[in-house]
């Protein structure tokens, strides 16, 4: 901050303050001509108002708030560029970039200055930190049967992953988000999967056939589909639907077991991701799909992602 | 003057001026100073503007009051960073007219929640948000869906913008209508959503 509007500001902050106790000194005077004690020279009702002075109780709190005033200004940044005797503030402020943030909290740090946000930090990993990496040094598989890590695992995961997946991990076929507690998975359910799903995220593509099949073909399709996972349909419509299907295999695979290197599920069996229904399996072929899994790597950083990889682990594999 | 109280007493004209000029010393140091600091002009490294499609959803945004119940200010508290990831800065807001920080969470606050969630997800969460949490108290807008923008006045908006000081160019001006045409307010509006608090990196 510049030094004109140190100085404005200063001058505002301090003017007042002086100002207030000045009003506090006029205002204790006897200004009116009345002797104390006495009528003001109106009443209504039956009640009179009497020239009584201020309070003591009351001046006297007055005063301690004019001389706290002048502690905190000079303890606290409140006058400009003035950062306060102690070096207090909330957060590093003035940063266009997370590489800038890191860097104004190490600054802070060898200042030794007090930044409250990085002190609040710094406890945290203290506290926090060493179970985190006890934790990363236990293999998924092993971490899972732990209740304490499956407990934070929990946490984790219910301010994450609950939104999409549920607070049970069922997942919700309104918007295709997997079901995590059974033993059907697009991308693989090793640990070593799970967690490069955590990490990077995922992105899967079912493009829109409309254009290619026509509304007649979808229905071909849909049909051979849902036979697939064997349900009673017409043969004739599946028939045709199969000479369809040559375009589905690149991906789903030519007798429908889907891909997981790819993430195309499995049309065998009856696992839905949106839904099992002639008209969902239609409303898919017609508009497509975009199923997409945030990467969580910022969000909460590979030691976390551990816990929370073991938590998901650990509930198909009771 | 036998009792000068008296005159401010009985001269409600004047109590209010007395009044007015008292509360504005505090504008002049709280806020004044703050109009002319580098850091408040200043955007964040890699801050882009809104695209045509992403300021018709912000319009959407303030149309169906979302500020009311969510916030997009991140305060440097750990239990909120936690949450919500690295706290708002001064540069993320350099662009904003007006900022929709807000002063109420009936909802979670917003300032990041691009690329939080899939554009799928928030389709199906803004047309009955009970579909994906079932215990939310937010209202449904499936009319979002529905309604398609004509961006009339797309091109108009970005030029005041740009009087403003965000620096569209001729073509973005030139290409918003066409960029909006057609689109679902819905599509906009997620637009918007997944643009919140990416440019911080």
């Amino acid at each position: 901050m510049s030094m004109f509007w140190t100085i404005w500001i200063s001058v505002i902050t301090i003017g007042l303050i002086i100002g207030c106790y000045a009003l506090l000194r006029w205002t204790l005077k006897n200004n009116t001509g009345v002797p104390e004690g006495e009528s003001m020279g109106h009443e209504f009702d039956g009640i009179e108002e009497i020239n009584n002075p201020l309070p003591r109780w009351w001046t006297i709190l007055f005063y301690i708030t004019i001389v706290w005033g002048f502690i905190y200004l000079a303890l606290y940044p409140g006058l400009g560029a003035f950062e306060g005797f102690l070096g207090w503030k909330s957060s590093n402020q003035n940063i266009q970039s997370m590489e800038e943030s890191r860097q104004a909290r190490v600054d802070a740090r060898e200042r030794g200055d007090i930044v409250q946000y990085d002190r609040e930090l710094e406890m945290a990993e203290e506290r926090f930190d060493p179970i985190f990496e006890a934790y990363a040094k236990v293999p998924v598989e092993e971490l899972a049967n732990d209740p304490e890590a499956n407990k934070v695992g929990q946490r984790l995961f219910m301010q994450n992953c609950s939104q999409c997946h549920g607070s049970d991990a069922r997942g919700n076929q309104n918007g295709g988000f997997p079901n995590l507690t059974d033993d059907d998975w697009l991308y693989g359910g090793s640990p070593a999967k799970i967690k490069e799903t955590l990490l990077g995220g995922r992105s899967g593509v079912m493009p829109a056939q409309l254009s290619a099949l026509g509304e007649e073909g979808i229905d071909e399709v849909a049909t051979y589909v849902l036979s697939l996972s064997g349900r009673d349909v017409d043969q004739e419509l599946a028939k045709k639907g199969k000479e369809h299907f040559a375009v589905c295999a690149a991906c789903h695979g030519p007798d429908g077991k889907g891909n997981q290197q790819l993430g195309a599920p499995n049309l065998t069996d009856t696992t839905w991701l949106y839904g099992g229904s002639k008209r969902t399996v239609v409303e898919t072929l017609t508009y497509g799909r975009n199923g997409v899994m945030p990467s969580f790597k910022d969000t909460l950083g590979e030691d976390k992602i551990h816990v929370v990889a073991a938590y998901v682990y650990s509930l198909s594999n009771e | 003057m036998k009792n000068a109280h008296e005159v401010i007493e009985k001269n409600v004209g004047l109590l209010t001026i007395l009044m007015l000029v008292a509360i504005s010393f505090g504008a002049l140091v709280q806020i004044m100073p703050l109009m002319f600091q580098q850091q408040v002009m200043e955007p964040v490294k890699g801050l882009t503007p809104y695209t045509a499609l992403e300021l018709e959803g912000r319009d959407i945004y303030i149309r169906e009051g979302c500020v009311g119940c969510h916030s997009q200010m991140i305060r440097p508290f750990r239990a909120e960073t936690e949450r919500y990831g690295h706290y708002s800065v001064a540069g993320e807001s350099v662009w904003e007219h007006p900022f929709l920080w807000g002063s109420k969470r009936t909802g979670p606050d917003l300032a990041r929640v691009g690329g939080r969630y899939s554009d799928e997800w928030h389709r199906v969460h803004l047309l009955n948000p009970r579909n994906v949490v079932p215990e939310s108290n937010m209202p449904g807008f499936p009319w979002l869906a529905e309604n398609t923008l004509t961006g009339e006045l797309t091109a108009k908006k970005m030029e005041v913008f740009r009087g403003f000081g965000v620096p569209y160019s001729d073509e973005d001006i030139a290409g918003a209508k066409a960029a909006v045409e057609g689109k679902t307010e819905m599509q906009a509006l997620i637009a918007y959503l997944q643009s919140l608090g990416t440019h911080l990196k």
